[in-house]
Protein backbone atom coordinates (compact mmCIF):
# COMPACT_ATOMS: atom_id res chain seq x y z
CA UNK A 1 0.00 0.00 0.00
CA UNK A 2 1.77 3.61 -0.73
CA UNK A 3 -0.20 5.36 1.69
CA UNK A 4 0.97 2.98 4.51
CA UNK A 5 4.46 3.18 3.02
CA UNK A 6 4.27 6.76 2.92
CA UNK A 7 3.74 6.57 6.48
CA UNK A 8 7.27 5.12 7.55
CA UNK A 9 8.97 8.00 5.79
CA UNK A 10 10.40 10.42 8.53
CA UNK A 11 8.90 13.75 8.36
CA UNK A 12 11.34 16.54 7.64
CA UNK A 13 12.86 18.03 10.57
CA UNK A 14 10.79 21.19 12.17
CA UNK A 15 14.24 22.29 13.90
CA UNK A 16 12.40 21.55 17.46
CA UNK A 17 14.10 18.07 17.63
CA UNK A 18 15.69 17.15 20.73
CA UNK A 19 19.68 17.32 19.13
CA UNK A 20 19.09 20.82 17.92
CA UNK A 21 17.94 21.12 21.90
CA UNK A 22 20.84 20.44 23.46
CA UNK A 23 23.53 22.70 25.17
CA UNK A 24 25.81 24.09 22.23
CA UNK A 25 29.02 22.28 22.12
CA UNK A 26 32.78 22.47 21.05
CA UNK A 27 33.66 21.92 17.75
CA UNK A 28 34.97 18.80 17.05
CA UNK A 29 38.23 18.36 16.65
CA UNK A 30 39.91 17.18 12.73
CA UNK A 31 41.96 14.18 12.36
CA UNK A 32 45.83 14.84 12.33
CA UNK A 33 46.42 11.77 11.05
CA UNK A 34 44.59 10.81 8.10
CA UNK A 35 44.00 6.91 7.71
CA UNK A 36 46.07 6.05 4.51
CA UNK A 37 43.87 3.42 3.55
CA UNK A 38 40.60 6.16 3.29
CA UNK A 39 43.00 8.57 0.93
CA UNK A 40 41.13 8.91 -2.61
CA UNK A 41 43.39 11.74 -3.94
CA UNK A 42 46.13 14.28 -3.31
CA UNK A 43 47.27 16.55 -5.50
CA UNK A 44 49.41 19.88 -4.87
CA UNK A 45 48.13 22.99 -6.20
CA UNK A 46 50.86 25.66 -7.00
CA UNK A 47 50.15 29.46 -6.14
CA UNK A 48 47.99 30.83 -9.34
CA UNK A 49 46.16 27.56 -10.54
CA UNK A 50 42.76 25.80 -11.49
CA UNK A 51 41.31 22.70 -10.74
CA UNK A 52 38.19 20.57 -10.22
CA UNK A 53 37.31 17.85 -8.31
CA UNK A 54 33.73 16.10 -7.85
CA UNK A 55 34.11 15.09 -3.87
CA UNK A 56 31.23 12.10 -3.50
CA UNK A 57 28.81 12.32 -0.58
CA UNK A 58 30.21 11.16 2.88
CA UNK A 59 33.96 12.07 1.31
CA UNK A 60 36.01 15.12 2.91
CA UNK A 61 38.36 17.17 0.83
CA UNK A 62 41.02 19.25 2.78
CA UNK A 63 42.67 22.34 1.50
CA UNK A 64 45.83 23.11 3.29
CA UNK A 65 47.45 26.32 2.93
CA UNK A 66 51.19 25.12 2.70
CA UNK A 67 52.70 28.48 2.78
CA UNK A 68 50.58 30.90 5.36
CA UNK A 69 49.42 32.88 2.33
CA UNK A 70 47.27 31.08 0.22
CA UNK A 71 43.72 32.21 -1.10
CA UNK A 72 41.10 29.68 -2.73
CA UNK A 73 38.51 30.75 -4.85
CA UNK A 74 35.79 27.90 -5.05
CA UNK A 75 32.20 27.97 -5.97
CA UNK A 76 30.20 24.39 -5.91
CA UNK A 77 27.73 22.55 -7.58
CA UNK A 78 25.41 19.29 -7.18
CA UNK A 79 27.17 16.80 -9.84
CA UNK A 80 23.42 15.58 -10.83
CA UNK A 81 22.05 19.23 -11.51
CA UNK A 82 24.84 22.05 -11.83
CA UNK A 83 21.64 24.51 -11.67
CA UNK A 84 21.43 23.50 -8.11
CA UNK A 85 24.37 25.50 -7.17
CA UNK A 86 26.00 27.23 -3.93
CA UNK A 87 24.42 30.29 -2.83
CA UNK A 88 25.85 33.23 -1.11
CA UNK A 89 22.93 34.69 0.09
CA UNK A 90 21.34 31.55 1.35
CA UNK A 91 24.38 30.07 2.84
CA UNK A 92 24.41 33.44 4.90
CA UNK A 93 21.24 34.12 5.84
CA UNK A 94 20.05 31.18 7.04
CA UNK A 95 22.71 30.58 9.44
CA UNK A 96 22.86 34.31 9.72
CA UNK A 97 26.70 34.37 9.33
CA UNK A 98 28.82 36.77 6.98
CA UNK A 99 32.13 34.26 7.69
CA UNK A 100 32.81 30.71 7.52
CA UNK A 101 34.19 28.23 9.67
CA UNK A 102 33.09 24.67 11.56
CA UNK A 103 29.48 24.00 11.69
CA UNK A 104 28.32 26.16 9.15
CA UNK A 105 27.20 24.13 5.35
CA UNK A 106 27.10 25.82 2.16
CA UNK A 107 23.93 25.52 0.68
CA UNK A 108 22.67 25.68 -2.72
CA UNK A 109 19.91 27.78 -3.95
CA UNK A 110 17.55 24.59 -3.94
CA UNK A 111 17.69 24.23 -0.09
CA UNK A 112 20.56 21.29 0.11
CA UNK A 113 23.72 21.56 2.26
CA UNK A 114 26.19 20.59 -0.06
CA UNK A 115 29.41 20.73 2.01
CA UNK A 116 29.61 20.77 5.75
CA UNK A 117 32.84 22.40 7.69
CA UNK A 118 33.85 19.61 9.79
CA UNK A 119 37.03 20.92 10.38
CA UNK A 120 39.26 24.39 10.15
CA UNK A 121 42.11 25.40 11.55
CA UNK A 122 41.67 28.83 10.16
CA UNK A 123 38.39 30.70 12.50
CA UNK A 124 37.56 32.71 9.50
CA UNK A 125 36.81 32.17 6.04
CA UNK A 126 35.23 34.93 3.55
CA UNK A 127 32.43 34.76 2.20
CA UNK A 128 31.83 38.04 0.72
CA UNK A 129 34.75 39.31 -1.44
CA UNK A 130 34.47 37.92 -5.00
CA UNK A 131 37.12 37.51 -7.42
CA UNK A 132 39.69 39.32 -9.31
CA UNK A 133 39.65 39.63 -13.21
CA UNK A 134 42.62 40.51 -15.47
CA UNK A 135 42.55 44.06 -14.95
CA UNK A 136 42.58 43.77 -11.87
CA UNK A 137 45.45 42.04 -11.79
CA UNK A 138 47.13 44.29 -14.19
CA UNK A 139 46.30 47.23 -12.02
CA UNK A 140 48.33 45.63 -8.90
CA UNK A 141 50.46 43.94 -10.34
CA UNK A 142 51.64 45.25 -13.72
CA UNK A 143 51.69 43.86 -16.56
CA UNK A 144 52.34 40.01 -17.12
CA UNK A 145 51.48 37.84 -20.20
CA UNK A 146 52.19 34.19 -21.01
CA UNK A 147 54.62 35.79 -24.07
CA UNK A 148 57.06 37.25 -22.29
CA UNK A 149 56.64 35.43 -18.84
CA UNK A 150 56.14 31.82 -20.02
CA UNK A 151 54.28 30.08 -16.78
CA UNK A 152 55.15 32.37 -14.36
CA UNK A 153 52.64 34.84 -15.94
CA UNK A 154 50.01 36.36 -13.69
CA UNK A 155 46.71 33.92 -13.83
CA UNK A 156 43.66 35.90 -12.03
CA UNK A 157 40.51 33.65 -10.25
CA UNK A 158 38.03 35.35 -12.75
CA UNK A 159 39.36 33.36 -16.35
CA UNK A 160 40.69 30.28 -14.06
CA UNK A 161 37.00 30.01 -13.34
CA UNK A 162 36.01 30.68 -16.75
CA UNK A 163 38.65 27.67 -17.93
CA UNK A 164 37.75 25.26 -15.30
CA UNK A 165 34.08 25.42 -15.34
CA UNK A 166 34.32 25.24 -19.13
CA UNK A 167 36.06 21.68 -19.06
CA UNK A 168 32.53 20.86 -17.19
CA UNK A 169 30.43 22.86 -20.00
CA UNK A 170 29.69 25.54 -18.22
CA UNK A 171 30.26 29.30 -18.30
CA UNK A 172 29.75 32.39 -17.33
CA UNK A 173 26.15 32.31 -16.67
CA UNK A 174 27.31 29.80 -14.27
CA UNK A 175 29.60 31.51 -12.16
CA UNK A 176 28.12 32.57 -9.50
CA UNK A 177 29.44 34.67 -5.85
CA UNK A 178 32.47 32.35 -4.72
CA UNK A 179 33.90 32.02 -0.97
CA UNK A 180 37.53 32.48 -0.72
CA UNK A 181 38.92 30.22 1.65
CA UNK A 182 42.06 31.06 4.18
CA UNK A 183 40.86 34.86 3.60
CA UNK A 184 39.35 37.35 5.82
CA UNK A 185 37.26 40.68 5.18
CA UNK A 186 35.75 42.91 8.09
CA UNK A 187 33.19 45.37 7.95
CA UNK A 188 32.70 48.26 10.28
CA UNK A 189 30.01 49.95 11.48
CA UNK A 190 29.56 52.30 8.02
CA UNK A 191 29.60 48.60 6.30
CA UNK A 192 32.93 49.13 4.95
CA UNK A 193 35.06 46.49 4.01
CA UNK A 194 38.57 46.08 4.97
CA UNK A 195 40.85 42.84 4.19
CA UNK A 196 42.35 40.76 7.42
CA UNK A 197 45.84 40.19 6.72
CA UNK A 198 47.59 37.31 8.76
CA UNK A 199 44.56 35.29 8.59
CA UNK A 200 45.81 31.68 7.95
CA UNK A 201 49.19 30.18 8.45
CA UNK A 202 51.36 27.03 7.57
CA UNK A 203 49.55 23.68 7.71
CA UNK A 204 46.05 25.79 8.19
CA UNK A 205 43.52 23.83 6.73
CA UNK A 206 39.38 23.23 6.25
CA UNK A 207 38.18 19.95 5.54
CA UNK A 208 34.75 19.99 3.76
CA UNK A 209 32.52 16.89 4.02
CA UNK A 210 30.28 16.33 0.59
CA UNK A 211 26.69 15.84 1.89
CA UNK A 212 25.96 14.78 -1.99
CA UNK A 213 27.94 14.54 -4.80
CA UNK A 214 29.56 17.99 -5.52
CA UNK A 215 31.87 19.02 -8.00
CA UNK A 216 33.89 21.76 -6.52
CA UNK A 217 35.64 24.21 -8.70
CA UNK A 218 38.47 26.30 -7.57
CA UNK A 219 41.47 28.54 -7.87
CA UNK A 220 44.61 29.77 -6.23
CA UNK A 221 44.43 32.77 -6.85
CA UNK A 222 44.96 35.79 -4.90
CA UNK A 223 42.11 37.57 -3.02
CA UNK A 224 40.83 40.94 -4.75
CA UNK A 225 41.63 42.99 -1.54
CA UNK A 226 44.52 41.52 -0.91
CA UNK A 227 46.76 44.78 -0.81
CA UNK A 228 50.13 43.44 -1.18
CA UNK A 229 51.56 44.27 -5.12
CA UNK A 230 53.36 41.72 -5.27
CA UNK A 231 51.81 38.46 -7.13
CA UNK A 232 52.66 35.68 -5.15
CA UNK A 233 49.75 33.79 -4.65
CA UNK A 234 50.47 30.37 -1.78
CA UNK A 235 50.31 26.55 -2.49
CA UNK A 236 47.27 24.59 -1.63
CA UNK A 237 47.33 21.11 -1.04
CA UNK A 238 43.78 19.37 -1.83
CA UNK A 239 43.16 16.05 -0.31
CA UNK A 240 40.63 13.39 -0.47
CA UNK A 241 39.40 10.79 1.99
CA UNK A 242 36.83 8.12 1.89
CA UNK A 243 33.80 9.19 4.90
CA UNK A 244 30.49 8.38 6.56
CA UNK A 245 27.60 10.46 5.28
CA UNK A 246 26.44 12.55 8.27
CA UNK A 247 25.38 10.87 12.01
CA UNK A 248 21.62 12.20 13.40
CA UNK A 249 23.69 14.21 16.07
CA UNK A 250 26.58 15.06 13.22
CA UNK A 251 28.42 18.78 14.12
CA UNK A 252 27.20 20.27 10.97
CA UNK A 253 23.91 18.99 11.01
CA UNK A 254 22.41 19.97 14.37
CA UNK A 255 24.75 23.39 14.43
CA UNK A 256 21.61 25.06 13.69
CA UNK A 257 18.24 24.13 13.17
CA UNK A 258 18.30 25.37 9.84
CA UNK A 259 20.87 23.32 8.68
CA UNK A 260 19.04 20.67 9.99
CA UNK A 261 16.61 21.18 7.52
CA UNK A 262 18.69 21.76 4.75
CA UNK A 263 20.31 18.00 5.30
CA UNK A 264 17.00 16.73 5.15
CA UNK A 265 16.81 18.72 1.67
CA UNK A 266 20.74 16.45 1.03
CA UNK A 267 19.42 13.39 2.10
CA UNK A 268 16.26 12.95 0.53
CA UNK A 269 17.58 12.51 -2.56
CA UNK A 270 19.06 9.24 -1.22
CA UNK A 271 16.17 7.43 -0.35
CA UNK B 1 23.53 52.42 13.14
CA UNK B 2 25.72 53.98 10.73
CA UNK B 3 24.90 57.58 9.10
CA UNK B 4 22.37 57.44 6.39
CA UNK B 5 22.68 60.32 3.99
CA UNK B 6 19.27 61.00 2.16
CA UNK B 7 19.57 62.62 -1.78
CA UNK B 8 16.61 64.25 -3.03
CA UNK B 9 15.42 63.87 -6.94
CA UNK B 10 14.63 66.80 -9.33
CA UNK B 11 12.68 64.68 -11.74
CA UNK B 12 9.16 64.98 -12.07
CA UNK B 13 6.62 62.20 -11.96
CA UNK B 14 4.28 63.95 -14.34
CA UNK B 15 7.17 63.76 -16.95
CA UNK B 16 8.15 60.05 -16.48
CA UNK B 17 7.78 58.23 -19.93
CA UNK B 18 6.83 55.07 -17.70
CA UNK B 19 4.64 54.86 -14.79
CA UNK B 20 3.25 51.58 -13.23
CA UNK B 21 2.57 50.52 -9.72
CA UNK B 22 3.28 46.64 -9.19
CA UNK B 23 0.95 45.75 -6.79
CA UNK B 24 2.42 43.43 -3.77
CA UNK B 25 4.05 39.94 -4.23
CA UNK B 26 4.54 40.48 -8.08
CA UNK B 27 7.27 40.42 -10.52
CA UNK B 28 8.41 42.89 -13.32
CA UNK B 29 10.63 42.58 -16.22
CA UNK B 30 11.56 45.91 -18.14
CA UNK B 31 13.78 47.47 -20.41
CA UNK B 32 15.62 50.77 -19.13
CA UNK B 33 17.41 52.22 -21.94
CA UNK B 34 21.08 53.71 -21.02
CA UNK B 35 20.90 57.34 -19.85
CA UNK B 36 17.01 56.31 -18.66
CA UNK B 37 16.69 57.36 -14.77
CA UNK B 38 14.27 54.60 -12.84
CA UNK B 39 13.12 54.94 -9.69
CA UNK B 40 11.26 52.63 -6.96
CA UNK B 41 8.82 53.94 -4.48
CA UNK B 42 8.24 52.14 -1.28
CA UNK B 43 4.56 53.34 -1.40
CA UNK B 44 3.73 52.50 2.06
CA UNK B 45 7.34 51.58 3.01
CA UNK B 46 9.47 48.79 4.41
CA UNK B 47 8.81 46.90 1.33
CA UNK B 48 12.11 45.01 -0.57
CA UNK B 49 12.18 45.26 -3.69
CA UNK B 50 14.40 42.45 -4.73
CA UNK B 51 16.20 43.29 -8.14
CA UNK B 52 18.55 42.08 -10.42
CA UNK B 53 19.64 44.09 -13.86
CA UNK B 54 21.26 42.58 -17.02
CA UNK B 55 22.83 43.68 -19.97
CA UNK B 56 20.23 43.94 -22.84
CA UNK B 57 22.66 43.08 -25.42
CA UNK B 58 24.59 40.53 -23.52
CA UNK B 59 22.90 38.86 -20.95
CA UNK B 60 25.53 36.86 -19.83
CA UNK B 61 26.79 40.46 -18.37
CA UNK B 62 24.60 40.65 -15.41
CA UNK B 63 24.48 42.54 -11.66
CA UNK B 64 27.29 41.34 -9.62
CA UNK B 65 26.66 41.98 -5.91
CA UNK B 66 30.26 40.68 -4.87
CA UNK B 67 32.21 42.93 -7.15
CA UNK B 68 29.90 45.97 -6.52
CA UNK B 69 30.29 46.14 -2.44
CA UNK B 70 34.00 44.78 -3.31
CA UNK B 71 34.70 47.71 -5.64
CA UNK B 72 32.88 50.43 -3.53
CA UNK B 73 34.56 49.18 -0.44
CA UNK B 74 31.49 48.70 1.86
CA UNK B 75 28.61 46.52 1.91
CA UNK B 76 25.23 49.54 1.47
CA UNK B 77 24.21 50.84 -1.54
CA UNK B 78 23.05 54.58 -1.63
CA UNK B 79 23.67 57.35 -3.52
CA UNK B 80 26.77 57.37 -5.46
CA UNK B 81 27.01 53.61 -5.71
CA UNK B 82 28.10 52.20 -8.73
CA UNK B 83 25.65 49.08 -9.80
CA UNK B 84 28.31 47.15 -11.17
CA UNK B 85 28.21 43.56 -13.74
CA UNK B 86 30.00 40.68 -13.64
CA UNK B 87 32.58 42.06 -15.70
CA UNK B 88 32.98 45.15 -13.19
CA UNK B 89 31.25 47.46 -15.80
CA UNK B 90 28.99 50.39 -14.16
CA UNK B 91 25.89 49.19 -15.05
CA UNK B 92 23.72 52.15 -13.53
CA UNK B 93 24.64 54.79 -10.54
CA UNK B 94 22.46 55.34 -7.70
CA UNK B 95 21.25 59.07 -8.66
CA UNK B 96 18.89 59.79 -5.68
CA UNK B 97 18.14 57.94 -2.30
CA UNK B 98 15.29 59.17 0.24
CA UNK B 99 15.74 55.69 2.10
CA UNK B 100 19.48 55.94 2.27
CA UNK B 101 20.86 52.02 2.32
CA UNK B 102 20.21 49.28 0.43
CA UNK B 103 21.22 45.64 0.81
CA UNK B 104 22.91 43.64 -1.56
CA UNK B 105 23.87 40.59 0.58
CA UNK B 106 20.67 39.05 1.75
CA UNK B 107 19.33 37.23 -1.45
CA UNK B 108 15.92 36.48 -2.67
CA UNK B 109 13.64 34.08 -0.65
CA UNK B 110 12.93 30.79 -2.92
CA UNK B 111 10.53 27.77 -1.62
CA UNK B 112 13.28 25.51 -1.18
CA UNK B 113 15.26 28.61 1.10
CA UNK B 114 12.52 29.22 2.97
CA UNK B 115 12.18 25.16 4.05
CA UNK B 116 15.09 25.67 5.23
CA UNK B 117 15.20 29.20 6.91
CA UNK B 118 11.58 28.81 8.24
CA UNK B 119 10.70 24.65 8.09
CA UNK B 120 8.91 23.17 5.50
CA UNK B 121 5.50 24.33 6.21
CA UNK B 122 6.62 27.41 4.42
CA UNK B 123 7.84 25.78 1.34
CA UNK B 124 4.33 26.66 -1.00
CA UNK B 125 4.08 30.24 0.12
CA UNK B 126 4.54 32.65 -2.64
CA UNK B 127 8.23 33.58 -3.10
CA UNK B 128 10.49 35.73 -5.13
CA UNK B 129 12.07 32.90 -7.23
CA UNK B 130 8.98 31.99 -8.25
CA UNK B 131 8.31 35.55 -9.33
CA UNK B 132 11.89 35.70 -10.93
CA UNK B 133 11.33 32.34 -12.71
CA UNK B 134 7.82 33.26 -14.03
CA UNK B 135 9.55 36.74 -15.44
CA UNK B 136 12.19 34.60 -17.13
CA UNK B 137 10.06 31.99 -18.05
CA UNK B 138 7.81 34.78 -19.85
CA UNK B 139 10.20 36.83 -21.76
CA UNK B 140 12.34 33.83 -23.09
CA UNK B 141 15.11 32.77 -24.52
CA UNK B 142 18.28 33.38 -23.69
CA UNK B 143 17.21 33.46 -20.37
CA UNK B 144 16.48 31.09 -17.47
CA UNK B 145 16.76 29.83 -13.94
CA UNK B 146 20.96 29.81 -14.76
CA UNK B 147 20.20 33.74 -15.07
CA UNK B 148 19.55 33.79 -11.11
CA UNK B 149 22.34 35.61 -8.83
CA UNK B 150 22.55 37.40 -6.15
CA UNK B 151 20.73 40.48 -5.90
CA UNK B 152 20.08 44.23 -4.83
CA UNK B 153 17.07 44.13 -2.12
CA UNK B 154 16.18 48.00 -2.12
CA UNK B 155 14.44 49.05 1.05
CA UNK B 156 16.12 46.65 2.88
CA UNK B 157 18.95 46.52 6.17
CA UNK B 158 20.71 43.43 6.40
CA UNK B 159 23.82 44.91 8.56
CA UNK B 160 27.18 43.02 9.16
CA UNK B 161 28.85 42.94 12.43
CA UNK B 162 32.54 43.46 13.08
CA UNK B 163 32.62 39.55 14.49
CA UNK B 164 31.21 38.36 11.01
CA UNK B 165 27.74 38.30 12.19
CA UNK B 166 24.35 39.40 9.72
CA UNK B 167 21.22 40.05 10.71
CA UNK B 168 17.77 41.11 9.31
CA UNK B 169 16.97 44.20 10.84
CA UNK B 170 13.97 46.50 11.17
CA UNK B 171 13.73 48.84 7.81
CA UNK B 172 14.63 52.13 7.29
CA UNK B 173 12.78 52.87 4.97
CA UNK B 174 9.00 54.18 5.02
CA UNK B 175 6.17 55.08 3.22
CA UNK B 176 6.98 57.33 -0.22
CA UNK B 177 10.81 56.55 0.35
CA UNK B 178 12.22 55.87 -3.34
CA UNK B 179 16.20 55.33 -4.80
CA UNK B 180 16.90 56.58 -8.00
CA UNK B 181 19.31 55.40 -10.67
CA UNK B 182 20.46 56.27 -14.19
CA UNK B 183 20.88 53.75 -16.73
CA UNK B 184 24.64 53.43 -17.81
CA UNK B 185 24.21 50.79 -20.46
CA UNK B 186 21.05 49.40 -22.20
CA UNK B 187 19.71 47.07 -19.52
CA UNK B 188 16.80 44.38 -18.81
CA UNK B 189 15.43 44.89 -15.08
CA UNK B 190 14.16 41.78 -13.43
CA UNK B 191 12.46 42.59 -9.93
CA UNK B 192 10.14 40.74 -7.76
CA UNK B 193 8.06 42.94 -5.22
CA UNK B 194 8.96 40.65 -2.12
CA UNK B 195 6.10 38.38 -0.65
CA UNK B 196 7.50 37.47 2.20
CA UNK B 197 5.75 37.11 5.12
CA UNK B 198 8.24 34.72 7.78
CA UNK B 199 10.71 38.02 8.56
CA UNK B 200 10.91 41.25 9.24
CA UNK B 201 11.90 42.62 5.74
CA UNK B 202 8.71 43.51 4.63
CA UNK B 203 7.21 44.48 8.27
CA UNK B 204 5.11 41.04 7.62
CA UNK B 205 2.85 43.13 5.61
CA UNK B 206 4.02 43.09 2.01
CA UNK B 207 2.93 46.43 0.01
CA UNK B 208 2.74 47.97 -3.65
CA UNK B 209 5.66 49.87 -5.49
CA UNK B 210 5.53 52.48 -8.02
CA UNK B 211 7.99 52.36 -10.93
CA UNK B 212 8.93 55.24 -12.97
CA UNK B 213 11.02 55.72 -15.77
CA UNK B 214 12.26 59.27 -17.69
CA UNK B 215 14.30 59.43 -20.91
Amino acid sequence: MPSASRSHLPPAPTGASRTILHTPRPAPLPPTELPAAALVYEEELPGGSMWSWVVKRGDVLRLTDLEGRANVAAVFYNRADFLDRYNMADTLKAQHTARLTTGYVLLSDMGRALLSITGDTVGWHDPLGGHGNAAHAEAKYGPSRFQEDRNTWHRNARDSFIVELGKWGMGKRDLVANVNFFSRLSADAEGRLSFVGGNSRPGAFIDLRAELDVLVVLNTCPHPLDPSRTYAPGRVKATVWRGEPPAADDYCRTFRPENERAFFNSEILFR
Amino acid sequence: MSTLIYTESSLDPASAVYDQVVPAGEGWMHRIGRGQSFRIVDLDGNQAVDTIFYNAAYPSERYSAQDTIREQGGIYLTTGTRLLSNDCNTMAVITADTCGRHDTLGGACAAESNTVRYGHRTKHMHSCRDNFLLQLGNWGDPFSKRDLVSNINFFMNVPVTPEGGLTFEDGVSAGGKYVEMRAEMDLICLISNCPQLNNPCNAYNPTPIRLLIWD
